[in-house]
C-alpha cells in the first residue's frame, strides 16, 4: 500500500544543514527497509503557476491557486503494509525534517 | 420455553455474542461495514425465528454461522453488481473458522475502534457500535446529536479505517501501553458521559453507558489481565457504579458522598472492586493514574461513615496523582480532600491559586462554594454557587446545588 507523507510548512525557509542530514539519514533507512518510493522537496508557493487546459487555449496564472498559512513544501511517497507501519515511518520523518507532516493512502 | 423466554435468550445473546459475531466477521471479510451489516441481520433473524424454532443449543455458533451467510449473500450480490471493491473481499472468507479464540479477535475489534487516527468522537461512536451493538439511534441519543450526524459520523470512521488501511490486529508489544491507555481513555468516557449525563432533558444517570463501559472493561481485563491500568479502570467503575442508586435522590437531586445512604451501595461491585485495588497494591508496580483513582475510591468505600474516612490516605493518593499528572483539577479534587483533613482556610489558599485556569468548570465553583460556607462566609459562598448552577449541565446536580444556595439563608 503506497501512502503520501506530507511535509506542513509554515515559516518560508528552506531546510538547514542538520535537518537535511536527517532527512539523509531517514532516507536511506527507508531505502535499506524496502519503504522508499519517491521524495522530494518543492518550491514555496511563490513559485507556483497555476495552469487552466480545459478551453481552447491553456490560460496561466501566476501564484498559488489557495493562499494559505500552511503549505506543502516536500513529501514521501512509502511503501507500507498498513497505517499503523505508515504513521510510524511518518513520525520518524516528522522528526527528521523537524516539521509537521500529514499521512494520506494512495487509492 | 415462553415468549418471554426467548426475549430474554436473545437480549443475552446480544450482550455476549454482537461483538464476538462482528469481530470474527471483520477478520473472516476484512471489513467492518460487511460484518456489521450481517451481525445486525443475523440478529434480526433470530428475532423472527428463535420465537418458532426455539433457541439454539449454541446461540453464539448460530449467530455465526448466520450472519456469515448473511455476509456472503451480501458480497454475491455486489458481485452481480459487478462492485470490483467487493469481489476484492472473498478472498477473506475462510468458512472453515470455528469459534476458537474469539476472544482474540474481540480485542482486535477494539484495538481498531479506538485507533487513534481516528477522531476521539469516532472512536466512542465506533466502540459503542462496533463492540457494544449499541444501535446508531441510540448512541446519538446518549451524545445528544442528530442521528444522522451520528450515522455519518461511524461511516466516516468505517470508511478511513478501509480506505487508510488501519490493521485489524492487537498493537505490538511496545506499542501496545500507548495503545491500551487510547481504548481506556475512551471507555472511560462513555462510562462518565452515563454517570454524569450532561443535558437540560437528560437523565441524571444513563446506567445504559455505564453498564457498557463495565461490560468493556471486563472483556479487556479478561484479555489482559496482567495490565495494571485495565484493572485500574475496572475497579474505578466499579466502586463508582456501587453508589449510583445512593447518588441521586428520591426527587431526582444530587446526593453528595458525605451525605449517602452507604448500606444502599452495592456491596458486590464494592467487593469486587476492592479485591482488584488489593490485587494491585500486591504486584508493588508503580501504579497509573487509573489505579490511584481506584485506590482513592477504595478508602472513601472502605469507610462505613464518612466520619471514618482516612482523609491522610486520600491525600496522599492525590499527592501522588499529582506528581504523576500536575493539572488544575487533579489540584483540585486535593483541595478538596485538604479541607477535610486540615481545614477550609487551608484548602481555600489552594483552591484561590487556581481560578485563573478553572474559571469555566462548574466543580471548581461547586468546590469554593463548599468551602466558604464552611467558613461562614455567605454572600461569597452564594456567588460561587450561583456560578456553578450556571455552568452545571448534570440535571440533579442543577437542582442540589440550588438548594445548598437557598439553604445560605
Amino acid at each position: 500500500m503506497l501512502y503520501l507523507v506530507s511535509v506542513i510548512e509554515d515559516t518560508p525557509n528552506s531546510a538547514t544543514a542538520d535537518e537535511m542530514t536527517a532527512i539523509d539519514d531517514f532516507n536511506s533507512r527507508l531505502q535499506a527497509d524496502g519503504n522508499w518510493v519517491f521524495a522530494g522537496g518543492i518550491g514555496e508557493p511563490s513559485t507556483a503557476t497555476v495552469i487552466d487546459g480545459r478551453g481552447a487555449e491553456a490560460m496561466f496564472t501566476d501564484g498559488p491557486f489557495v493562499e494559505t498559512k500552511e503549505w506543502l513544501s516536500g513529501f514521501w511517497i512509502i511503501e507500507a503494509p498498513d497505517l499503523d507501519v505508515a504513521l510510524k515511518l511518518a513520525a520518524a520523518g516528522s522528526k527528521a525534517c523537524n516539521r509537521r507532516v500529514e499521512v494520506r493512502p494512495f487509492l | 420455553m415462553s415468549p418471554l423466554d426467548v426475549g430474554e435468550a436473545i437480549t443475552r445473546a446480544h450482550h455476549e455474542e454482537w461483538a464476538r459475531v462482528v469481530a470474527t466477521l471483520t477478520r473472516q471479510f476484512g471489513d467492518l461495514d460487511v460484518a456489521e451489516e450481517a451481525a445486525a441481520e443475523a440478529f434480526a433473524t433470530a428475532v423472527e425465528r428463535w420465537p418458532a424454532d426455539g433457541v439454539p443449543p449454541n446461540p453464539g455458533g448460530w449467530l455465526t454461522t448466520t450472519a456469515r451467510r448473511k455476509a456472503l449473500d451480501r458480497i454475491r450480490r455486489d458481485n452481480k453488481r459487478g462492485d470490483k471493491q467487493k469481489q476484492a473481499q472473498m478472498k477473506y472468507d475462510d468458512p472453515s473458522d470455528s469459534l476458537g479464540a474469539v476472544d482474540d479477535e474481540r480485542l482486535r475489534l477494539i484495538f481498531t475502534c479506538c485507533h487513534p487516527a481516528l477522531a476521539l468522537e469516532a472512536r466512542v461512536a465506533l466502540t459503542l457500535r462496533m463492540l457494544g451493538g449499541l444501535t446508531v439511534p441510540e448512541i446519538a441519543r446518549a451524545f445528544l446529536v442528530q442521528e444522522a450526524t451520528m450515522g455519518q459520523r461511524i461511516t466516516r470512521a468505517k470508511a478511513k479505517i478501509k480506505t487508510t488501511r488501519i490493521p485489524y490486529r492487537v498493537p505490538s508489544a511496545d506499542d501496545l501501553p500507548g495503545r491500551v491507555s487510547g481504548v481506556l481513555a475512551v471507555l472511560y468516557l462513555v462510562f462518565n458521559e452515563g454517570y454524569l449525563a450532561s443535558g437540560p432533558d437528560s437523565d441524571p444517570v444513563r446506567h445504559d453507558l455505564t453498564a457498557e463501559a463495565i461490560r468493556l472493561a471486563r472483556l479487556l481485563r479478561a484479555q489482559m489481565p496482567e495490565n495494571g491500568e485495565v484493572a485500574g479502570l475496572l475497579a474505578l467503575m466499579l466502586l463508582t457504579e456501587a453508589r449510583r442508586t445512593a447518588r441521586v435522590s428520591a426527587n431526582g437531586e444530587l446526593v453528595t458522598l458525605d451525605e449517602q445512604d452507604r448500606g444502599s451501595w452495592d456491596a458486590a461491585l464494592v467487593a469486587e472492586g476492592h479485591r482488584l485495588v488489593r490485587e494491585r497494591l500486591a504486584t508493588g508496580q508503580t501504579p497509573g493514574r487509573y489505579q490511584i483513582l481506584a485506590a482513592i475510591n477504595a478508602v472513601h468505600t472502605s469507610a462505613r461513615d464518612v466520619r471514618d474516612t482516612d482523609w491522610s490516605q486520600v491525600v496522599a493518593l492525590y499527592d501522588q496523582l499529582f506528581r504523576l499528572d500536575p493539572s488544575p483539577i487533579v489540584a483540585l479534587n486535593r483541595a478538596v480532600a485538604i479541607a477535610e483533613l486540615d481545614g477550609p482556610n487551608v484548602a481555600l489558599t489552594i483552591v484561590d491559586g487556581l481560578q485563573g485556569a478553572l474559571v469555566d468548570y462548574h466543580a471548581y465553583f461547586v468546590a469554593r462554594a463548599d468551602i466558604l460556607r464552611r467558613l461562614g462566609r455567605g454572600e461569597e459562598s452564594r456567588a460561587a454557587y450561583d456560578r456553578a448552577i450556571a455552568l452545571a449541565g448534570n440535571t440533579a446536580e442543577t437542582a442540589y446545588l440550588t438548594r445548598r444556595r437557598d439553604e445560605l439563608g
